[in-house]
C-alpha cells in the first residue's frame, strides 16, 4: 500500500494524541493552571491535528461531514464519532484541570475509555480489510492500541510507568511484523485464484493491460523502498521503544528529557507506520503479478 | 445507505466468456466511450498524450499465460469489472452513504455528489474495480450501464451494457443470476462458471466460463493407413526382387 504522508502523520498524532489524552483523563498526570493548559493543549494539538492531516487525501474534503453518517456499517464512520465524542468529552475535564475548578474526576474516566475507542476505531479501519492480509488480523488494534498508550505513558514522563508500555509494546511490534509477514500466504489469495485460471496449471502475467500506471497501481502496489524493511524495522523498534524507555530511567523527572523521549518515539512510531503502509500488500497486486 | 441488503429482487451480472475471448479490448473503448459521456462526472484521464499517460477506465483486459502439468502453455485474456458482489465489501466500509448496493437488482452504483474521495472502498474491492477519477476526486466504478439497460430511448438491441454490446465474439453476457432459467444462469451452469477469488468471501454474482479443454496433436496421421502401401504385380516382385540385392 501506498505510504501516503497525511494517513500516517494520521494515524501517529492522533494516536499519540489520544494516548496522551487518556492518561490526563485518568489523572496520571494531574498538572495544574498553566502547565495544565498546556499538556492538555498538546493532547489536544495532536488529536486534532492528526484528524486534519487525515482529510489531505481525500478527493472532495468540503463534504467531509457527510462521513459522520455511516456509522452503522463504517469504521471509518465510526472513527469520525468516536474521536469528536472523546474530544467534547474531555473538554471540562481540561477547563477544570486549568483553572482549578476541582471538578468530578469521573468525566476524565470516560474520557479516557473512549480515547482508546477512538484508537480501537481507526485500527478497524485497516483491520478490517480482508484485502490486505497482513492487516486484516487482531494484531494490528493491539498495535494501534499499543502506540497510543506507550506515547502517552512516554510524554507523561513516569518512568517505571513508561517501561511498561515501552516492553508491551516492543513485544506487540515483533509480533505484528512476524505474523503479518505469514499473513498473505494463509489467506491463500494467488493469481491462479484470483484469475481461477489456477485450475488448469500455474498462472503467470503474460502481458500488463495497461503500458503505464493507473490509480490501482499507485494506491496498492508499493514496491519502492522494501529492500530497506529490516534495517528499519529495528530502527523502529529502538526509537518507539527502548531509547525512550531507556532515557526515561537514565534521566527521570527532567524536562528536556522527557522531550527527548517523546521526540524519539514519534520517530520510531511514523518509521513502524510507514512500514506498516509500505509492507502491506493487497490481493489486487496479484492481477498484475506484483505486490 | 451503506447497509447491504438482505437479498436483492434481481441478480443483475456479466458472464465472461474466457474461451472465446481474444483480448481486443474493444470491451474498454466502448466501456470508456460510454461512461465518458453518461452517468456521473467524465472518466478523466491525465497526461494522456505524454510520457506517462494515465486515466480511469471501468475495464481493463489483462493476458496470462497458463502452464497446465502436461502438454503446451495456453494464453488466456482476461477482462476484469466490478463483479457486483453480494457481500460487497466496497459498500459496507464507505463513511458517507455514496456507495450503495441496489435492493431492486443489486447493481452496486456510486452516488458521486455524497463522494469525498476517502479511497477506502477501492482499498476494500479484492478485484481492482474502482479507480479514483484524479479530476473529479470521486470514486468511479462499473454501473453494469445502468443508464443503457432500462433506457428506453434506446433501441431494445441496446438495452445491454455497452461492453456486451460491442463485444464482437460474443464473449461477454449480461443477464438475471436470480432467476435459475436466465440465459446467463443457464450458460455459467452449463460451462462450470466460477467466482474470482472465493476465499474474500465477497460472493461476486458475474460468473467466468473456463477455456475450453485444447485438442491434443494426433500422434499418428491420420493418413497412416493409406501410406501403408502394399506392392502387387510386377511392382511386387521388382520391390522383392530389390529388397533381396
Amino acid at each position: 500500500m501506498n505510504p501516503a504522508p497525511s494517513v500516517i502523520l494520521f494515524t501517529v498524532f492522533s494516536g499519540f494524541g489520544f494516548g496522551f489524552l487518556a492518561f490526563l483523563g485518568l489523572g496520571l498526570v494531574q498538572p495544574a493552571g498553566w502547565a495544565a493548559f498546556a499538556l492538555w493543549g498538546i493532547g489536544y494539538a495532536a488529536a486534532v491535528g492528526g484528524l486534519i492531516a487525515s482529510t489531505a487525501h481525500l478527493g472532495n474534503p468540503q463534504r467531509a461531514l457527510r462521513a459522520f453518517t455511516q456509522w452503522r456499517t463504517s469504521w471509518l464512520s465510526r472513527e469520525g464519532w468516536a474521536a469528536v465524542t472523546t474530544l467534547f468529552l474531555l473538554a471540562p475535564v481540561a477547563l477544570s484541570d486549568w483553572l482549578g475548578l476541582g471538578w468530578p474526576r469521573q468525566i476524565g474516566w470516560a474520557g479516557a475509555v473512549m480515547c482508546a475507542v477512538t484508537v480501537f476505531t481507526t485500527s478497524m479501519i485497516y483491520t478490517q480489510l480482508r484485502t490486505v492480509p497482513r492487516w486484516n488480523h487482531p494484531v494490528t488494534p493491539a498495535l494501534f492500541l499499543g502506540f497510543a498508550a506507550t506515547g502517552g505513558a512516554v510524554m507523561a514522563g513516569e518512568p517505571r510507568v513508561a517501561v511498561v508500555f515501552c516492553v508491551i509494546l516492543l513485544v506487540v511490534l515483533i509480533a505484528a511484523f512476524r505474523i503479518g509477514d505469514r499473513r498473505f500466504a494463509e489467506v491463500g489469495a494467488t493469481l491462479g485464484t484470483a484469475t481461477g485460471l489456477g485450475a488448469i496449471g500455474s498462472v503467470t502475467v503474460f502481458e500488463q493491460a495497461h503500458t503505464a500506471g493507473n490509480y490501482l497501481m499507485r494506491e496498492m502496489i508499493f514496491v519502492v523502498g522494501r529492500k530497506h524493511a529490516e534495517r528499519l524495522r529495528v530502527l523502529a523498534l529502538l526509537f518507539s521503544t527502548l531509547v525512550p524507555a531507556a532515557l526515561l530511567v537514565l534521566g527521570p523527572g527532567r524536562l528536556w528529557v522527557v522531550g527527548l523521549a517523546v521526540a524519539s518515539h514519534l520517530l520510531g512510531a511514523l518509521a513502524a507506520r510507514w512500514l506498516f503502509f509500505a509492507e502491506a500488500e493487497h490481493v489486487v497486486g496479484l492481477y498484475y503479478g506484483k505486490r | 445507505m451503506t447497509q447491504l441488503p438482505a437479498s436483492t429482487d434481481k441478480k443483475l451480472g456479466l458472464v465472461v466468456d474466457l474461451d472465446t475471448c481474444v483480448g481486443c479490448q474493444a470491451c474498454v473503448t466502448a466501456c470508456k466511450g460510454w461512461n465518458d459521456q453518461g452517468y456521473g462526472v467524465p472518466l478523466s484521464d491525465q497526461d494522456p498524450y505524454g510520457a506517462d499517460p494515465s486515466g480511469t477506465f471501468l475495464n481493463r483486459v489483462h493476458s496470462y499465460a497458463v502452464q497446465p502439468a502436461e502438454g503446451a502453455a495456453q494464453t488466456v485474456t482476461f477482462p476484469r469489472s466490478c463483479l457486483h458482489c453480494e457481500d460487497a465489501p466496497c459498500v459496507t466500509v464507505c463513511p458517507t452513504g455514496a456507495s450503495y448496493k441496489r435492493s431492486e437488482d443489486g447493481i452496486v452504483l456510486v452516488n458521486e455528489d455524497a463522494c469525498i474521495g476517502c479511497g477506502l472502498c477501492a482499498w476494500a474491492c479484492p478485484y481492482g474495480a474502482r479507480e479514483l477519477d484524479l479530476a473529479a476526486g470521486v470514486m468511479k466504478k462499473c454501473t453494469l450501464c445502468v443508464d443503457r439497460i432500462y433506457n428506453e430511448n434506446l433501441p431494445e438491441e441496446d438495452r445491454e451494457p455497452a461492453c456486451v454490446r460491442t463485444c464482437p465474439t460474443g464473449a461477454r453476457h449480461f443477464g438475471d443470476f436470480a432467476d435459475p432459467q436466465s440465459k446467463v444462469s443457464r450458460l455459467s451452469a452449463e460451462r462450470g462458471g466460477y467466482a474470482l477469488m472465493p476465499e474474500m468471501g465477497t460472493k461476486p454474482v458475474n460468473r467466468y466460463l473456463p477455456p475450453r479443454k485444447k485438442d491434443r496433436p494426433q500422434e499418428a496421421s491420420l493418413l497412416a493407413p493409406l501410406l501403408d502401401i502394399k506392392a502387387t504385380g510386377f511392382a511386387g516382385w521388382l520391390d522383392r526382387i530389390l529388397g533381396k540385392i
